[in-house]
């Protein structure tokens, strides 16, 4: 494992930033944790709620195998021990989107325990980051300040929807390494299902805990961020903080132990004016529900039938097809990636299969904003694509715009090749004629070329390629070429 | 166990009660009274035992992943003191 | 049949044997049971009545008759604490904060009894939020005890909390009435009435739509004047509910058919420690005659011992307190009940909960919190709940010797409405007998066996290992035959 330092530079010498993570990731489940109200994103107000989402009185929790299922199994993909015996806590607090005044919570007992994830950070390394804990806990509702001026809106839609806290070791050491990790752990979660990882709609958000200290030193104290919803935010939001508080350190002060929020319009993390200076949330065991207990056999039946991961499939994709680390990377950094560039390889030449999705396709897709399931352009399409290049039909750079056209009309390769007249001239007679064209037109160059220009073979093979549209086969125009100036 | 007035007042804070100035002391004399009786419990030694969370011997139950509830807004607001088109209303949180 | 309320008075087993014989109609049972209550009105045991209701009720219940469909319950009027959630109806919880609650939902233990035929007659006054052992903390004033001294005019407590129920069913204004019980609040107003309640297993009913004050030890049970009546309505309260994941998956048994087995050759527990010095001699000799009447029916009575038994009241009042804190932290004025405004929440907060809980449930509250609180919670909460697994490892190690267990239900009688009123710890005393029971988790029965020197009624309780429901009918039974207990109190109106 790589030590890279990541110092930020102080006023009085170098600082390391400290950072730990708490993402809550909602479970993609159909109904709630403890409830069998809807857990869809938007809904009319208060339409997704439940008697006992609402904390009417006499109302009992149940909770959702299918939740407990999805936490085991991301517990299992991060290479987490699985606790089977876990308990849910009552974390007691008074806020109007908290119904029943408190949060069904794991607290000293989580559903899953010591974990880690292998992140792969742009500069070029990777760090091991260590997992403490994921556990089970209820969303709360949503609480609306700006509907009106002296009132705020309840909306409880939200409340009880089954969220993951998933708590990282204070193991990153920047911005980048932090962002890094979010969209790992993102990967991992759609690969496996069990989270849809859509930060704009809020399937997943995080807080940061971020302290400084002199290298060497002990821990400083931390700040906690809250409610990030991008990745972006994220990684302003550090470096603005780690900056806030070195500059407060070497200014002569002291860094509270407080929560802050970000602005993103500013740039800027804020202080929250909390009413509260100490929250007791008196946590205890909810006397409504027995200890959950798992069976072992279950968990291994989980393991086995978990997907290929991210790292097991990129180590794959080296090994199997070929591709370099990087390009392995990306194409598995997302399971709907992976999963198109199997498919267009089978059969073909995983290189070229390889160059064409990352360099050609995923460049399109990312500049419209498009995901990859959601593309024109499918599979088999696209790989009948590349049969056409392999076959000689069509030339690499022509190939590329009917890749264009094909994401504009929805046509099919061949059908747009034939409609534009882009097959390549690959007929040795009629390149000929070309070439000769080209050469009787520039006497002059090819007495410099015979002198020694070799350069100019460049210009004759441009030359041609303008008189053909293109089409002509670039290998052959080339040997063709070389055949006539050497006579 | 002599519970003061403040240790009083800011258990009611925690559990939003309002106590009048003047109720203080009567009810940290009367929570002294419960907590002092509560007590004897020192007697007991405990060391080799687990706490009992819960009476009833069996697993918990768990139930499917479909959605069998909602739509009852109008239920779930309508007992509300202030609401306004199916949304709670409660005097404004400043953050 | 000519006289006006010969329908009242009629126990729950008579009322079936007379429909099914075709000797009144509901219609006509239920509006004696009208006029009952009229009669009864200053007893305050309804906090809501529901006499059009119960009309219509009993109009589909003669239907259901005149078509040979009869539930267990079919037309028996029954009362029911105003803790479980009743749909349409207000239910209150005997609190202010809830006075206009009115549930869109049913309970599940009161969904069964309708299933069974029975009919609502209103909802009866209780402590507020189940929490006392009077009746005297309702926000709608105290119930008041059917029975008087023999020496005075004196207004007495019916128990609580369920006081209204067990008022209601002692003065012969219903049959029966439903109540529950948490650390005794089935059993000693029961006691205190002269009428049988039984407090079942925990999760022998389910919870649900019955408004919580502490889960763990929360049970429905009924009150009624007759051992065998009790094991009817239990029946048809009981049952598995999945809504509840704390109700257990077990069949119900029909009590009815343990009330006449035989208990010769079974074991009966005497545990010592219930017996001290403090012990009214007359409720100890009650608790001696108990004991006598078993052997002279052929059962066995055995010494026991249950160690920790005066450490279950103590512990009690940390864990029920504190779990209600939680419980009741729902009530904060912004989903439904009473709200006092405000501009700022906090204060809208602090305000409603301080005007709309009384004082008893405030001191729990802030007892219950203290003791969850940072730094007290090991201390406490932890420290309880292993002095609770203690009590059960107690009754554990008994009932591998004996077969049930026959304890006083009260260490005294009723008491004057105007008593006991400024000690708390006073007060929870009431409840020694009865708590260790409820935090084990097992189902206890008190029957009434004698009166005191002043004349009011004293009861026993059997307590019977988890969901022998059925031995507490069977012994239950012998009991209540042999004491012959049958003096009405002085405001019976049957």
């Amino acid at each position: 494992m790589v030590e890279v330092k990541n110092f930020v530079q102080g006023e009085t010498g170098e600082w390391e930033v400290i950072i730990g993570l708490e993402v809550h990731a909602q479970v993609a489940s159909q109904s709630k944790l403890f409830s069998g109200a809807s857990a869809k994103f938007g809904g009319e107000p208060n339409s997704q709620v439940s008697l006992v989402d609402a904390g009417m009185p006499g109302m009992l929790p149940v909770i959702n195998q299918y939740c407990v299922e999805q936490a085991v199994r991301t517990g299992l993909a991060l290479g987490a021990e699985i606790n089977l015996v876990s308990i849910f806590d009552r974390k007691n607090y008074f806020y109007p989107d908290l119904p029943q005044g408190y949060q069904i919570s794991q607290y000293s007992d989580p559903i899953v325990g010591r974990g880690d994830l292998l992140v792969e950070v742009d500069s070029g390394y990777t760090r091991k980051i260590g997992i403490t804990r994921l556990h089970l806990e209820q969303d709360a509702g949503k609480s609306m300040h700006d509907q009106h001026p002296n009132k705020t809106f309840v909306d409880l839609n939200r409340s009880g929807i089954a969220l993951m806290e998933i708590v990282t070791e204070p193991d990153l050491r920047s911005a980048e390494e932090a962002g890094a990790f979010m969209a790992k752990l993102r990967a991992i979660l759609r690969y496996v299902g069990t989270c849809d990882g859509n930060m704009e709609e809020g399937s997943m958000r995080c807080d940061a805990n971020v302290s400084v200290r002199r290298p060497g030193e002990p821990y400083g104290t931390r700040c906690e961020i809250k409610n990030l919803n991008s990745i972006r935010f994220l990684m302003r939001a550090i470096d603005y903080e780690s900056g806030r508080q070195v500059r407060l350190i070497e200014a002569g002060g002291s860094i509270d132990q407080e929560t802050r929020l970000f602005n993103p319009d500013l740039g800027e993390t804020k202080s929250m004016r909390s009413k509260e200076d100490s929250h007791d949330y008196r946590y205890f065991p909810d006397p409504d529900l027995l200890p959950l207990r798992l069976d072992s056999d279950w968990v291994a039946g989980l393991r086995e039938r978990l997907p290929e991961l991210p790292d097991a499939k990129a180590e794959r994709f080296v090994k199997h097809y070929e591709l370099t680390e990087y390009d392995a990377g990306v194409l598995t950094s997302e399971t709907e990636r992976a999963t198109y560039f199997e498919e267009v390889a089978k059969g073909r030449d995983s290189k070229q299969v390889a160059n064409w999705v990352i360099g050609e396709l995923l460049g399109r897709l990312n500049r419209e904003g498009i995901s990859i399931e959601r593309s024109k352009v499918g599979a088999a399409g696209f790989g009948k694509l590349l049969d056409l290049i392999s076959q000689g039909v069509v030339s690499n750079s022509l190939a590329k715009k009917v890749l264009d056209e094909m994401f504009s009309t929805g046509e099919e390769a061949a059908v747009i090749v034939e409609r534009k007249g882009f097959s390549q001239v690959s007929d040795e007679k009629q390149i000929e004629e070309y070439v000769q064209k080209v050469l009787d037109e520039n006497l002059e160059k090819v007495e410099e070329f015979k002198n020694g220009k070799d350069k100019l073979l460049g210009f004759f093979v441009g030359q041609v390629m303008k008189l053909t549209g293109g089409k002509a086969n670039p290998q052959m125009v080339n040997k063709i070429l070389r055949d006539l100036l050497s006579k | 166990m002599d519970l003061d007035k403040e240790t009083v007042a800011s258990v009611a804070k925690l559990c939003r009660i309002e106590i009048q100035e003047q109720d203080l002391t009567p009810m940290a004399q009367e929570l002294s009274n419960i907590l002092s009786w509560i007590e004897q419990l020192r007697e007991v030694d405990v060391s080799s035992c687990e706490p009992l969370s819960s009476v009833v011997e069996a697993e918990l139950k768990m139930r499917d992943d479909t959605v069998m509830d909602g739509d009852l807004a109008e239920d779930v607001v309508g007992n509300a003191p202030d609401s306004t088109n199916n949304y709670f209303l409660v005097p404004k949180v400043i953050e | 049949m000519g006289a006006k309320n010969s329908l009242v008075g009629l126990t729950v087993v008579e009322i079936r044997d007379g429909l099914r014989n075709g000797d009144f109609t509901v219609r006509e049972l239920v509006d004696d049971h009208i006029h009952a209550a009229e009669r009864a009105k200053n007893l305050n045991g309804y906090i809501t009545e529901t006499p059009d209701l119960a009309k219509d009720m009993a109009s589909k219940s003669d239907d259901k008759i005149s078509r040979q469909e009869l539930g267990s319950l079919e037309g028996v009027p029954v009362a029911v604490k105003d803790l479980f959630c009743t749909k349409g109806i207000r239910t209150t919880a005997a609190s202010k904060i809830l006075d206009n609650f009115v549930p869109t939902y049913e309970s599940r233990v009161t969904e069964n009894l309708w299933g069974a035929g029975a009919v609502l007659m209103g909802k009866a006054n209780m402590d507020e939020f189940a929490m006392g052992s009077s009746n005297i903390t309702s926000a709608y004033g105290p119930a008041i005890n059917p029975w008087k001294r023999e020496s005075d005019g004196d207004d007495l407590a019916p128990g609580g909390s369920s006081g209204g129920s067990a008022a209601l069913v002692s003065a012969g204004v219903v049959p029966a009435a439903i109540g529950t019980d948490t650390g005794g609040s089935i059993r000693q107003p029961a006691a205190f009435c002269g009428v049988v309640g039984v407090k079942p297993t925990y999760g022998r009913c389910s919870r649900w739509g019955t408004i919580a004050f502490a889960s763990s030890l929360d049970q429905a049970g009924p009150i009624t004047r007759s051992v065998h009546d009790a094991a009817i309505v239990l029946e048809a309260m009981s049952g598995h509910d999945r809504r509840d994941t704390t109700s257990v998956d077990r069949p119900v048994p029909q009590f009815e058919k343990f009330l006449s087995q035989s208990i010769k050759g079974l074991k009966v527990g005497i545990p010592k420690e219930y017996l001290s010095d403090s012990l009214p001699t007359e409720i100890n000799k009650l608790w001696g005659d108990g004991g006598l009447w078993f052997k002279e029916s052929g059962a066995e009575l055995v010494d026991i011992s249950l160690p920790h038994t005066k450490y279950a009241l103590p512990s009690y009042y940390i864990v029920a307190p504190a779990e209600a804190s939680s419980n009741l932290a729902r009530y904060d004025g912004v989903k439904y009940g009473m709200r006092v405004s405000d501009k700022s929440l906090e204060q809208q907060y602090s305000k409603t909960r301080g005007s709309g809980f009384g004082p008893e449930v405030k001191r729990r509250i802030m007892i219950g919190t203290y003791v969850l609180s940072a730094g007290y919670y090991d201390a406490y909460y932890i420290h309880a709940q292993k002095v609770r697994r203690l009590i059960l490892e107690d009754f554990n190690s008994a009932f591998k010797k004996v077969d049930i267990i026959l304890t006083p239900t009260t260490p005294n009688e009723s008491f004057g409405l105007r008593d006991k009123l400024d000690d708390p710890v006073a007060m929870y005393l009431n409840d020694i007998f009865t708590v260790p029971a409820s935090m084990a988790g097992l189902p206890a029965i008190s029957v009434p066996c004698g009166l005191s020197g002043t004349g009011l009624p004293l009861g026993l309780q059997l307590i019977g290992p988890a969901f022998e429901e059925s031995r507490l009918f069977q012994f239950g039974e012998k009991l209540e035959r042999a004491a012959e207990f049958s003096k009405k109190p002085s405001s019976y109106v049957g």
